[in-house]
């Protein structure tokens, strides 16, 4: 690599600017944080104009808006229990907040917010304050016997205490880290192998036999993309899910 | 996957920030690059975006669809419900259907009873009346019968005295006494019956 002029330039995508011209720039407002916008907007326009027609038999669009609605829903009910009710919008927020921006990450010219560390870390923050504020509304101070198991030898607490403290402060930490490696990842390696077609197709070395070779990494891009739309609706859902369960160790301890 | 992933970024990572740093341009990636001012108040937006789009979500977009689903609900529980009602009335009126033939049966079985009782009883007094009449005309024919053998085997007797008291006459040329005639025929006739029993 003597001569390597055409660099790749894997990590450029995740480079924050200014969004929304100069009002934008004022207020430090990001292409990340427009592409949060573009999300919430997409997420509401779905269910507006899916359930306009508020038909007894629902159309495409209407069905994939009930489709969205039911089945956090039943998620919610089934993780949670009867009490997750209450917890149903946040929910909803987190799994299609998260879905639309991995979703629209995979489009040409946009931003990936959840491969930034800071937001998926906020997010997870959030889920897990809340969790900690709901566990301390409905048991107050029993919640800290959450840290302790019942029945366990009280000799063992000066171990299992801190165990069980680190590990639920652990939580924000993994769930953030999941969600911002697996975008991170994905979008790195669409990078490589794009810039590897650049590179094949370009270079004089392989002449007209790198064009044709140039197909190589082009296929495996294809590929890559199916692979990242499930990446990108798996990792909402576990996002989602995972919340679910912290919830519902909050509404009723163990 | 989560792994192959999870170590596919800290790869990228590590070669790409290597390169950087090989060509001295930038070392950070911009996701941990914390001089850059972008990345705080990237998360403050966030807060803002997420709570109004939670905000709006909640209060607005997703009652929307409750109501419609609800509405769906209510419209299926009430056509169910019809449908119910509908079943009951159909099977309240087989029911009284299947009742009410199991009864015109029951009455038309008693009627039918009724006339063959009668019928039988009309038939036993008619074939009795008869059999009374067949017997005493029967009885009447016996009698008859009888007393026309018994008128028959008198004037038998007169017959065969006549007839002997004509022949006697005619033979002997004079009238016998009605005795002798009389005695005569009767051993006649002894003999006759001795021979026809000996024969």
């Amino acid at each position: 690599m003597a001569a390597a002029e055409p660099s790749i330039d894997a990590l450029g995508q995740f480079k924050l600017d200014t969004a929304l011209g100069a009002l934008g720039a004022s207020v430090n407002f990001t292409n990340s944080n427009f592409m949060m916008l573009v999300a919430g907007g997409l997420i509401l326009a779905l269910l507006y104009f899916g359930m306009r027609p508020k038909a007894i038999i629902p159309g495409r669009l209407q069905a994939l808006a009930e489709i969205a609605y039911d089945g956090i829903y039943s998620m919610c009910h089934e993780q949670i229990g009867h009490e997750g009710r209450a917890y149903f919008p946040f929910i909803f927020t987190l799994f299609f907040f998260v879905m639309f921006g991995n979703l629209l990450g995979l489009l040409p010219f946009t931003f990936t917010y959840t491969s930034h560390i800071a937001v998926t870390f906020g997010l997870a923050l959030i889920v897990i304050v809340v969790a900690t504020v709901v566990a301390l509304r409905i048991h107050g101070w029993k919640f800290f016997t959450y840290f302790f198991p019942e029945g366990a030898p009280k000799a063992l607490a000066p171990i299992i205490i801190p165990v069980e403290v680190i590990s639920y402060l652990s939580r924000p930490i993994s769930l953030s880290i999941r969600l911002c490696a697996n975008m991170v990842a994905g979008h790195v390696m669409f990078e490589v192998f794009a810039s590897f077609i650049v590179m094949m197709a370009a270079s004089s070395m392989l002449g007209h036999f790198g064009i044709v070779a140039a197909i190589g990494p082009m296929a495996l891009n294809v590929i890559l993309m199916g692979f990242e739309l499930l990446v990108a609706f798996l990792q909402a859902y576990v996002f989602a899910i995972l919340t679910c369960i912290y919830l519902h160790d909050a509404v009723h301890l163990h | 996957m989560r792994r192959v992933a999870a170590l596919a970024t800290a790869g990228s990572f590590l070669l790409t920030s290597a390169a950087f740093a090989a060509e001295a341009v930038k070392t950070v990636p911009p996701q941990i690059d914390f001089a850059n001012p972008l990345l705080k108040s990237q998360v403050v937006w966030l807060g803002l975006i997420f709570l109004a789009l939670y905000l709006l979500l909640a209060n607005w977009a997703l009652p929307q669809v409750a109501q419609v689903l609800e509405t769906r609900a209510a419209r299926i529980k009430k056509d169910l419900d019809a449908a119910m009602t509908a079943k009951a009335e159909a099977d309240a009126a087989v029911a009284e259907l299947t009742a009410a033939t199991r009864k015109a049966h029951a009455e038309a079985q008693a009627a039918i009873n009724a006339a063959v009782d009668t019928a039988k009883a009309e038939a036993a007094a008619l074939a009795a009346a008869a059999n009374d009449r067949l017997n005493a005309q029967l009885a009447a024919a016996e009698a008859r019968i009888s007393a026309a053998r018994a008128a028959a085997v008198g004037a038998l007797r007169e017959v065969a005295t006549s007839a002997t008291t004509d022949l006697v006459t005619r033979l002997a040329g004079f009238t016998p006494a009605t005795a002798v005639i009389n005695a005569a025929v009767i051993n006649a006739a002894v003999d006759h019956a001795l021979t026809a029993r000996a024969a």
